[in-house]
């Protein structure tokens, strides 16, 4: 059961990468890769500035920051040079390899006998149940916030944004700066992302980030088959399936490994529920005549 | 209310497929006139209209607008004056955002848009009792999607969306291109009771000469990026629609 519980804690973990790959994805309909890197960009600030015992009310604005900068630079890279989004993504991605290289100074930043967000409180016993309520209380302050944010009208020009541009731009919305905002958005959440797990696990590591851009688009995707399924308008439940989503498929991930399958296929086991997900609306089970 | 001095714009210079869109037009348009352009394929009226909106910008020339010099501003700082609707539906509103949603936005086109939220029961009424006016029983819809409705019934709100906030220059770009000759027709009633409800200034791209006969205060063909008719208001009266007929024959 512990199994399930940790994959339940992860997911909570991975949530903030899902609500940011939404932004990203769906609201603004822009594909950003570049979630490797400022994932891992907040998992070594978050390391780094723990192994040196700053305080952890420093840390969480510095790695809001830092994924804000690393996204707002793929959105400038993007909308003033006229990129595509996808190389814009991948090359900062790759810059940022090297940049979290440099802030951590070696490949792998162990947390032992440091404190973490998780030992700030103790409010039951059991460590595994307080991580569990202190990641939901965390996990629910930003889903209210960009819930909140949704629905502003700066949330709705945001959303009109990735939806049609040019009504958004004879609305007096200046897109580029919409968009530069909305990608500096969506990488200070996955950063977040990189700040829980490094403080959850323990350690941050130059390769965590490999591949995680998957478990967020995975998370968003289960999240989105569910809202078409439920025909779903309302932004607050969205935003709940979005975190669902990421849950379910940490949970998903932990079964395949409950199963007995090998560790090693684990990225090939994720890689294939994802495409499951996708082809499933697709897949018609009644023949057309 | 809109001077257009000499404005020339060439698409693809020095290429082989180089456009010469619009070749040095000048063009004063009063306020509260509502001007019909006419012409062919490819004679620059779209152009011209997007160097009015800003979404494209002139290579030489000038364009005013209400006496302020806007040559080098972007669209999105020109819709403190003009409000459009575009050929295309999709274009004019946001289909995943609710119709509630895409009138908030119009509703602050010529302000910031904050961090507050502006959706509340007054505006809600608001919006209801505006989309009433149309008749066409989509106040009590708002909550849907644009994107569920039909081409007519989106341009249609598009057009009120463009009243929700102080507006002098309103642009139509074949707001009736897409749409059956039925809603066609009440997309255009609406635009012209807008038009002098809001005493706006307006400029309507059509191919449908029997909307330029019926239309407008003014009518101009263009040709080849240059004016090549220009009637004003008692010269348009005294045209029959068969003359509109002859200018393209």
């Amino acid at each position: 059961m512990d199994f399930y519980l940790t994959a339940l804690l992860q997911g909570l973990c991975f949530s903030a990468i899902a609500l940011g790959i939404y932004i990203s994805m769906k609201i603004f309909n822009i594909p950003d890769i570049t979630t490797d890197g400022s994932y891992t960009l907040g998992g070594a600030v978050t390391a780094v500035m723990l192994s040196r015992h700053l305080s952890p009310y420093l840390i969480l604005p510095t790695v809001i920051i830092a994924g804000g900068l690393a996204g707002a630079l793929t959105g400038l890279i993007h909308t003033k040079l006229k990129i595509n989004a996808l190389l814009a993504g991948i090359l900062v991605m790759t810059a940022l390899y090297s940049v979290n290289l440099t802030i951590m100074g070696r490949s792998n930043v162990p947390l032992i006998g440091t404190a973490s967000l998780f030992s700030l409180l103790n409010i039951v016993a059991d460590p595994n149940q307080n991580t569990f309520i202190l990641l939901s209380v965390f996990v629910a302050i930003i889903t209210l916030l960009i819930g909140y944010l949704l629905k502003t009208d700066f949330g709705i020009a945001m959303r009109a944004t990735g939806n049609s541009e040019s009504m958004i731009r004879a609305l007096g919305v200046n897109t580029d700066r919409m968009k530069i905002t909305g990608l500096a958005l969506a990488n200070a959440l996955t950063a977040l992302s990189g700040y829980l797990i490094v403080q959850f696990q323990g350690f941050a590591d130059i390769s965590m980030g490999i591949g995680i851009v998957i478990v967020g688009l995975g998370s968003v995707i289960i999240a989105e088959t569910l809202i078409n399924w439920f025909r779903i308008t309302r932004i607050w439940i969205s935003l709940v399936l979005v975190l669902a989503g990421a849950v379910i498929f940490q949970l998903v991930l932990a079964f395949t490994l409950a199963i007995g399958v090998d560790a090693n296929l684990l990225k090939l086991v994720t890689a294939a529920f994802v495409l499951l997900i996708v082809s499933l609306p697709r897949l018609s089970f009644n023949k057309a005549l | 209310m809109i001077a257009i001095n000499d404005v020339h714009k060439v698409f693809n210079k020095g290429k082989a497929n180089q456009v010469n869109a619009v070749n040095g037009i000048t063009l004063q348009i009063k306020s509260q006139e509502f001007l019909v352009i006419v012409g062919s394929n490819g004679s620059g009226k779209t152009t011209l209209l997007n160097l009015v909106a800003g979404s494209v910008m002139p290579d030489k020339g000038s364009i005013i607008i209400d006496d302020n010099d806007v040559t080098k501003l972007a669209d999105y700082k020109r819709s403190q004056w003009i409000a459009r609707v575009f050929q295309n539906p999709m274009s004019g509103t946001a289909s995943d955002l609710s119709i509630l949603d895409n009138f908030r936005l119009a509703a602050i086109r010529t302000s910031p848009k904050g961090l507050s939220i502006g959706i509340n029961d007054k505006f809600k009424r608001e919006v209801k009792e505006k989309i009433a006016t149309l008749g066409m029983g989509l106040e009590n819809k708002i909550d849907q999607p644009m994107g569920t409705l039909s081409g007519g019934q989106r341009q249609a709100l598009t057009l009120l969306m463009s009243v929700m906030d102080s507006c002098k220059v309103l642009l139509l770009d074949e707001p009736t291109a897409a749409l059956d000759p039925r809603s066609a027709d009440v997309v255009m009633r609406t635009a012209d009771k807008l038009i002098s409800d809001f005493k706006l200034t307006a400029i309507l791209i059509t191919h449908n000469l029997k909307d330029a006969y019926i239309y407008g205060t003014r009518i101009i063909q263009m040709g080849e990026g240059l004016v090549i008719n220009d009637l004003n208001q008692k010269e348009k009266a005294a045209l029959k629609q068969n003359d509109l007929f002859d200018w393209f024959a």
